[in-house]
């Protein structure tokens, strides 16, 4: 992994110097201040009710009324907004022909995919930081389960970097950065829908595939507290599958100049 | 140092590239000539194992640039003809970067990034924003990041183009000092720019090499014929010259400059030196003399008939077949 720190170094300052970042993090972090308001309004609208019926008030649970619908809430906010971190990180490279300087630097090839991956999994991992302040305003106002926001945690960061993985293939096959996001967008959007074919046919088999390649749809056991190893491996073999391809596609790149 | 051996290139079923071979020394500058989509860059492109050749060997130092590509590229300094600069950083963070690419170590980085700072004269930009600088700028940082780590190889795909001629000045100096201690091989479609700065020149045409040589012996080679200048204070009629020259040996013809009768051309033998004899021939008859001056073919039409005879070769052998 010769050249990896180097060119990871080199991604988190373009990040950091880029307005793009500033303006996806500010819309990130809006929206997401916006469905924790309006999770925890409509919780309490709720608390209020289940005072005159007992009944109600079993049903309340914090896990399954605030902090599951936030993080998928959350899930499909960054499912919108990963394009935009990820088109830059190959089709920028290639249309200034700094792409030349990278291949023909000592840097291998996996360490050059694998540093642009795990630079934007660090930007990731740096707006999922900025949402913890909203479950330290509900330790302090009721008891939430720590352990089960972990698991959240862990599930959409595990998302988020396969579409992450998805959105630098497509960066890596264009020099437009609008066809890139464009691309990833749509691509990520059919990983999601795709899930809705499984209500639409008859045979169960058919239903079970649709629903496993869903890219959404194994976040949900996550967002329940439940950390099952299947989902885990989906979202691995996801994030091999595109670094893969990446690699292939680079290795063509070189191939055709 | 840096071995070219029959590299061909195919883009689809378009040849870039056939049979491309040559050696570089340790040490030497080579200039890499040829018209605009000659092959330069691609053969370039090969040999910084940018792309790998359709077919042949490239070899740097010793080692194959497709079998141990990583080796390879930690010895060369490269410089691509569009010079690729990270607009958003700084001079210094730039060249940090291209000094941890590079696998220096971390402890000699700050040192190696002040030598080649200094070397290109960079020093009044160095906190300055890539994308703020001057074309002639981004050219020296581009050949800092080159230069970083001294390379013993360094490869410049046509490094003076669109400076300013003080500014070309000022890199072919820079280049100039690096004969010894690095090999250089830099590609142009400059004639003088080469003929200055390199002690060999490979030129390339159509995707072929079509002569390897020194700047001098080259144009010796395609010096068919040596002209002589001679201009005197009066008009002279043709058959007065024609009587001056006739009892010269090597004189193989004469021609008017321009219609005066002043400024006469007199083309000889290049094996026989007919200076001496035609300088005394000329005083003798008594016409006044003002210039006499031998013409040398500049490398640039050296150049030009290399090309062109190229394409005349190849026309005719289409013809032939």
């Amino acid at each position: 992994m010769r050249g990896f720190w180097a060119v990871y170094k080199k991604e988190l300052y373009s990040f950091w110097s880029s307005p793009i970042f500033y303006v996806v993090a500010f819309v990130f972090f809006v929206l997401c201040g916006y469905f924790f308001y309006s999770d925890v309004a409509y919780y309490s609208m709720i608390s209020f009710r289940a005072m005159q019926n007992p009944f109600m008030a079993e049903q309340l649970n914090i896990t399954n009324m605030v902090i599951r619908p936030f993080f998928l809430d959350l899930s499909i906010v960054f499912l919108l907004l990963s394009p935009l971190l990820t088109m830059k990180l190959y089709a920028e490279e290639r249309k200034s022909g700094t792409i030349e300087l990278l291949l023909t630097y000592p840097i291998s090839d996996g360490a050059l995919v694998w540093a642009k991956f795990f630079g934007v999994v660090t930007i990731f991992l740096f707006l999922l930081v900025g949402t913890l302040p909203h479950f330290l305003i509900l330790e302090y106002l009721t008891d939430p389960n720590w352990l089960v926001i972990a698991a959240c945690y862990g599930g959409i960061l595990l998302m988020g970097a396969s579409f992450i993985s998805l959105g630098l293939f497509t960066s890596s096959l264009t020099q437009n950065q609008i066809i890139a996001a464009t691309l990833s967008f749509g691509a990520l959007l059919g990983f999601w829908i795709i899930s809705w074919m499984g209500s639409i046919v008859q045979s169960t088999t058919w239903k079970r595939f649709f629903e496993y390649l869903s890219i959404t749809h194994h976040v949900e056991p996550f967002t329940k507290g439940l950390v099952d190893v299947r989902h885990i491996v989906y979202y691995l073999l996801f994030v091999a599958f595109f670094i893969f391809l990446t690699r292939r596609r680079i290795d063509s790149y070189r191939w055709h100049g | 140092m840096i071995e070219a051996i029959d590299l061909t290139k195919f883009y689809g079923p378009i040849p870039a590239i056939r049979d491309v071979s040559f050696t570089v020394a340790r040490g030497e500058i080579v200039g890499f000539l040829g018209p605009n989509g000659a092959g330069k860059s691609t053969t370039i492109k090969i040999l910084t194992c940018f792309m790998p050749p359709t077919s042949g060997t490239a070899r740097i130092d010793g080692i194959d640039c497709l079998e141990n590509s990583l080796e390879v590229r930690r010895k060369i300094g490269y410089l691509p003809e569009i010079v690729p600069l990270y607009a958003e950083m700084t001079v210094q963070r730039f060249l940090r970067f291209c000094a941890e690419a590079k696998g220096i170590p971390p402890k000699q980085i700050k040192r190696e990034i002040d030598r080649v700072v200094s070397l290109c004269g960079l020093s009044n930009v160095e906190n300055r924003i890539i994308g703020h600088l001057s074309k002639g700028y981004r050219q020296r940082v581009g050949l800092a990041q080159a230069l970083i780590g001294n390379p013993s190889v360094i490869i410049l795909d046509e490094p003076t183009i669109g400076l300013d001629p003080a500014q070309i000045v000022e890199i072919r100096e820079l280049i100039k000092s690096l004969a010894g201690k690095h090999t250089v091989f830099l590609s142009s479609h400059i004639l003088p720019e080469v003929a200055q700065t390199c002690q060999r020149v490979v030129i390339i045409n159509k995707g072929q090499i079509v002569a390897t040589d020194t700047p001098e012996n080259l144009t010796k080679q395609l010096q068919r014929t040596r002209q002589v200048r001679l201009m005197f204070d009066s008009s002279v009629p043709v058959e007065k010259i024609q009587d001056v020259m006739k009892d010269i040996d090597g004189v193989t013809g004469f021609s008017p400059a321009n219609g005066d009768g002043k400024t006469w051309i007199v083309e000889t033998d290049p094996d026989v030196e007919v200076r001496p004899a035609l300088a005394k021939a000329v005083v003798e008859s008594g016409l006044g003399l003002v210039e006499m001056r031998s013409i040398d073919l500049s490398l640039e039409e050296v150049f030009m008939q290399l090309v062109t005879e190229e394409v005349v070769q190849a026309d005719e052998s289409e013809v032939q077949s």
